[in-house]
């Protein structure tokens, strides 16, 4: 199960990519955050929603960020996705400044955002037919992405007719199908039940082992943000700014095990603390 | 959206049965014709039974005079609505979509939906004399405004997270539009129409009784003279029937255009 590839090279991004995860320290920097702020009106007053941040993601690693309400995560993500502009510093991916969205970060939202009028197939095939894929390599790719998810026997299904955790696969889906070099997921399993979601941590985890590709994730779930990265960002609000790094120093794969093992626990307890006592 | 329904759970249409809704439907009719026969019998300002009405209906139908007003009517609806519809859907996605539009449109549409149209029927004769234009225009007016408006609101309306979702997926703003706004509005223009529609043909017959050579209104102000009052019943039913075919006939395209719609 490849990575779905774009066409005729139009987003060389793949190279180096198949000697599988490294381990942990990274090298090459893949998201750069460079002392970037942020701030907007918020109901007539000014807002910071990100002050003075400086965060490096590196090739193939997993950050998970957590923090309360207000920290500005989803902010951060928005100025890597390129939805949000920086009012100050410079957001870097694969060393270039970020100037507006594009099909080589993938967005998976809390909200699903699938398009209803379109069944799963042609959701997923919604950024191919944009990049004007020819359509032969358009079916393969879904065929792929929606193989890589479990979701074939449903490509044809409407939005509506799916269960939350199978509108976020077929989400998934839509970003593989793009290839993109870094996964940027603003609280993907915040809406699903923990049974869902578990199987989902699963998932992610597997393809991650096959294309290793970068994954910038936001959530409210300790364990879940524990689970899933090789270090784990904690924010905190007014402003936004960075908290605390807890390296995850636990290898992949990860597993039930792992989770119930007392190193787990222990991380889960120093990540638990510096959420909820940030004083 | 938001909600996770259970897999492949298509939610009912409706909750009741459609049979015993149908059921309840006939029995109202039933009532209602059982009233006017009652209302007949007792002759009240002269007013014709059913039975009266319908023996009139197969005259105005064996001499061909319904169906010469029946289609005049439905022809100046039908072209009124569908210049009114086509200049609407694009001025409200013009309203929706540009913030100079919006600011450029806007008072005028505000200002003419406080008119009701039927309030221009003397200045559109005085201007456009009394043939088939000013009632053609009339109508036009009528349904531009109620479809401007709902186009305007379902352009606005669309959920942001989809349009942030075709910008990372590499869309640029024709193709959010084309593949994105539109779909999204789509019922919000189809329940547009539908008003518009309605608005149409309520403004026809209104339109039609000054000066019109044929069509139901004209009917009916020429039976009001002679006292006919069983002609009038008869283009009454015709135009609430019509109006009614009409409006379902809109429904049906707007279920086959929006089934992705999750419905409650």
């Amino acid at each position: 199960m490849s990575p779905a590839r774009p066409p005729e090279g139009a987003r060389s991004l793949s190279e180096g990519r198949a000697a599988g995860p490294r381990e942990h320290p990274f090298s090459t920097p893949k998201i750069e955050f460079d002392d970037v702020s942020c701030s907007f009106e918020l109901k007539g007053e000014p807002f910071t929603a990100v002050n003075r941040l400086t965060l490096t993601v590196d090739d193939g690693e997993i950050v998970t960020l957590v923090g309360p309400s207000g920290c500005g995560k989803s902010t951060l993500m928005n100025m890597a996705a390129g939805l949000q502009d920086p009012s100050g510093g410079e957001v870097r991916v694969d060393g270039r400044e970020v100037h507006g969205p594009g099909p080589d970060r993938g967005v998976i939202f809390q909200q699903y955002a699938l398009f209803p009028w379109l069944t799963v197939r042609e959701n997923v095939a919604f950024g191919l037919e944009v990049a004007k894929v020819p359509r032969t390599q358009i079916d393969d790719t879904v065929q792929r992405c929606l193989r890589l998810v479990g979701l074939e026997a449903f490509a044809d299904a409407l939005p509506k007719t799916l269960s939350g955790g199978m509108k976020q696969r077929c989400a998934i889906a839509r970003a593989y199908a793009m290839d993109p070099k870094v996964l940027l997921m603003d609280e993907p399993f915040g809406a699903l039940d923990a049974l869902t979601r578990v199987t989902l941590q699963d998932q992610l985890l597997d393809t991650w082992r096959q294309d290793a590709r970068t994954i910038m994730f936001i959530t409210h779930d300790v364990e879940e943000a524990v689970y899933l990265a090789h270090r784990v960002v904690v924010m905190a609000a007014r402003p936004g700014r960075l908290f605390k790094v807890i390296p995850v120093d636990l290898p992949y794969p990860r597993t039930e095990a792992m989770r119930l093992s007392a190193q787990f626990l222990q991380i889960r307890n120093e990540v638990w603390d510096a959420v909820y006592h940030q004083h | 959206m938001m909600t996770a329904a259970p897999p492949s759970a298509v939610a009912p249409r409706r909750r009741r049965a459609p049979g015993s809704l149908l059921g309840l439907n006939l029995l109202a009719v039933a009532l209602g014709l059982g009233l006017w026969i009652a209302l007949a019998a007792l002759h009240i300002a002269g007013l014709p039974g059913p039975l009266a009405v319908l023996q009139r209906a197969v005259e105005l139908v064996a001499s061909g005079a319904l169906f010469v007003d029946t289609w005049a009517s439905v022809r100046r609806v039908l072209i009124g609505f569908a210049i009114g519809t086509l200049l609407a859907v694009p001025a409200g996605f013009l309203m929706g979509w540009y913030g100079w539009a919006r600011g450029l449109l806007e008072p005028y549409i505000q200002f003419f939906r406080t008119i009701p149209p039927l309030a221009m029927i003397p200045l559109a004769i005085v201007f456009l004399g009394i043939g088939e234009v000013p009632r053609v225009f009339v109508i036009t007016l009528a349904s531009f405004l109620v479809s401007v408006i709902s186009t305007y609101q379902g352009v606005i309306g669309v959920d942001r997270v989809l349009i942030n979702a075709a910008r990372t997926l590499g869309a640029g703003d024709a193709v959010i539009f084309r593949r994105v706004v539109v779909p999204a509005s789509m019922p919000f223009i189809l329940v547009g129409m539908r008003t518009g529609l309605g608005a149409a043909w309520s403004t026809l017959v209104a339109a039609e009784l000054i000066a019109a050579q044929e069509g139901l209104g004209h009917r009916m102000q020429q039976a009001q003279v002679y006292y006919d009052l069983e002609t009038i019943f008869v283009a009454l039913i015709t135009i609430g029937l019509t109006g009614m075919a009409m409006d379902r006939l809109l429904l049906a395209i707007d279920k086959r255009l929006t089934v992705w719609q999750e419905r409650r």
